[in-house]
């Protein structure tokens, strides 16, 4: 499965991983969109780290957040720069691949391997656009779960995400309750607040007043790019806090000024500029409009109490916010924390002292770690 | 482990029964949470403020929520565990009474261990030389200590008797050893089983 070449400028890494692909292909009416629509087949993209145990009782899966992809670590054969979580997923890191077999895989809906609103729908020979269904967290985790299945895994050692992945652990939870010993929600939650909401409307709008996007088909001539990178910066605003924003750019401004009265003097607007720009080369602008709806469409338990859907169900579970997340508050990682006591789950919960937003799980990750590894270890 | 605990934790463990559901206020770093776990097969969940702690906990593999007693018990309902235990946690409290009164509501039996400011020696420290006095088991100085209430064995019993709680079994100790006389004097330590009237 995984390329584990032993490179040397690669110590300590997953080594160099290739992205594979399973068609997933129901039979004939068997799978359904949560919408009702369905697809004729939909190829999935992922990638595995680590070796599968010969029980096939060492899988961990980890789902990824809304731009995040299969490539979660390791390196692409020629390329410099690591999967992203790399920091986490490695020997001897915290998804420890000397004992676990980590999966990774892109979301339905995305764009980059999974089927999604830029790939081509095989009935008329052109991308699906605003012709593909809407998506939900549900129909990703259903996804995964026929990935899991492929790879003749009974019962995952853990799930495991951050943001709208944790999204993903929560639907697993309720899912699949069998089939996970163990689960780490990582600062996400049940539902997105108004405010969550209100900034994911921001980036579609932007993507949408784009008059390249053109209701979503663009893929023969230019693409939304203004829009999208527009949304994309907003984006990055929220996934910082104050004060990582301070100590990164205070209000540094650059050396040599562009006399022109609004360029982008100050470090921070240039670094949002990078941001969207290079966003744009990556990602797909109708991905983002049907991921960010998948997001603010997510409620786990609807009008139920949450705790109701966690019932009977015998996994552990870790949950992790972090200090300065204002995007995700911890209140929200409380509440899950909560429908898990009243549920009898054995639970912890930790609130990391952490100063870069809802970032810091990707980049502050030395207690998310140790309290990861530590966690993984005790799972029987 | 405080080599002076293991009689409270000894204590504790024979008290617990088996497979009993145990909610441990202020685990510190879980020794007491592990000793149940493993001996007991109790199903146990602690609150603990200090984050170094929490780790040792999550990596002893315990359930631990980082977190404030003050604010921490309301999500339960009513007699979820069948014991509820503040090992010398009740004397760092802001609020220790209505800590005590959700540890009834939220647990069928409370285990409440507490340190004795009245022990001879510590009054001693007050009457002759003047200086506030400390539990013998927390030596840190005023402005270190986490104790916001200095309590005694008498001043306990006081509080049980007008809450209407029933005690259930009480233990006196000297450092390591279990006493029974004039224990508000030559008592270090006290440890009890409570039970709503």
């Amino acid at each position: 499965m995984t390329e584990t070449e032993e490179v040397s400028n690669t110590a300590e890494s997953a080594g160099i991983v290739e992205t594979q692909y399973y068609r997933y292909n129901p039979l004939p009416g068997t799978f359904l969109m949560e919408n009702g629509q369905s697809l004729p087949y939909i190829d999935v993209a992922y990638e595995t780290f680590g070796v599968l145990s010969p029980l096939k009782d060492n899988a961990i899966l980890i789902a990824h957040a809304f731009s995040g992809d299969a490539h979660a670590a390791g390196y692409h054969e020629n390329d410099k720069k690591p999967g992203w979580w790399d920091n986490m997923i490695g020997p001897g890191k915290a998804f420890d691949t000397n004992r676990f077999f980590i999966i990774c895989s892109n979301v339905v809906g995305g764009c980059q391997g999974t089927t999604g609103p830029c790939s081509v729908n095989p009935e008329i020979g052109v991308p699906y656009g605003l012709s593909f269904p809407l998506v939900t967290i549900r129909d990703m985790v259903e996804v995964q779960h026929s990935l899991v299945r492929y790879l003749g895994i009974e019962k995952l050692h853990s799930v495991a995400g951050g943001s709208m992945g944790g999204m993903q652990v929560l639907q697993w939870m309720a899912s699949y309750p069998d089939k996970v010993k163990s689960a780490i929600l990582i600062a996400t939650a049940a539902k997105h607040s108004s405010q969550q909401i209100a900034f994911n409307e921001v980036g579609r709008q932007a993507i949408m007043s784009d008059p390249n996007w053109n209701n979503g088909q663009y893929y023969q001539g230019a693409s939304p790019a203004v829009g999208l990178a527009l949304a994309r910066m907003v984006g990055h605003i929220t996934y910082m806090s104050d004060q990582s924003m301070e100590k990164k750019f205070g209000r540094k401004q650059k050396s040599e000024k562009n006399p022109l009265k609004f360029a982008a003097n100050f470090e921070v607007e240039g670094y949002l500029h990078y941001r969207g720009t290079s966003f744009v080369k990556r990602f797909d602008a109708n991905a983002y409009l049907y991921i960010s709806k998948a997001m603010d469409l997510f409620d786990l338990a609807g009008d139920e109490p949450l705790h109701n859907v966690f019932r009977g169900a015998s996994f552990k579970v870790l949950v992790i916010s972090f200090k300065s997340d204002w995007l995700y508050p911890s209140y929200q990682s409380l509440d899950i924390v909560r429908a898990c006591k009243l549920a009898g789950l054995a639970t912890s919960y930790v609130e990391i002292d952490a100063k870069y937003g809802h970032d810091s799980f990707l980049v502050e990750t030395e207690k998310e770690s140790q309290l990861i590894s530590h966690f993984l270890n005790k799972v029987e | 482990m405080h080599p002076n605990e293991k009689i409270e934790y000894d204590t504790i463990e024979s008290l617990v029964k088996e497979n009993s559901t145990v909610l441990d206020l202020g685990c510190g770093s879980g020794e007491l949470m592990e000793i149940l776990t493993e001996k007991k097969k109790a199903r146990c969940q602690g609150i603990e403020i200090d984050e170094e702690k929490v780790y040792a906990c999550v990596r002893r593999g315990l359930s631990v929520f980082l977190g404030d007693l003050d604010s921490g018990l309301e999500d339960y309902e009513d007699q979820t565990f069948d014991y509820v235990i503040l090992n010398q946690s009740l004397q760092e409290l802001k609020e220790p009474d209505e800590v005590l009164q959700d540890a009834f509501r939220v647990g069928k039996k409370v285990i409440v261990g507490i340190p004795n400011f009245a022990y001879y020696r510590s009054r001693a420290l007050l009457c002759f030389r003047g200086v506030a006095p400390h539990a013998p088991s927390q030596p840190q100085p005023w402005y270190e200590t986490p104790n916001l209430t200095v309590i005694t064995i008498k001043d306990f019993l006081t509080y049980i008797k007008t809450k209407n709680y029933k005690i259930l079994k009480e233990y006196y100790f000297n450092n390591s050893r279990r006493i029974q006389l004039w224990p508000n004097i030559f008592a270090t330590r006290a440890l009890f089983v409570l039970e709503r009237k």
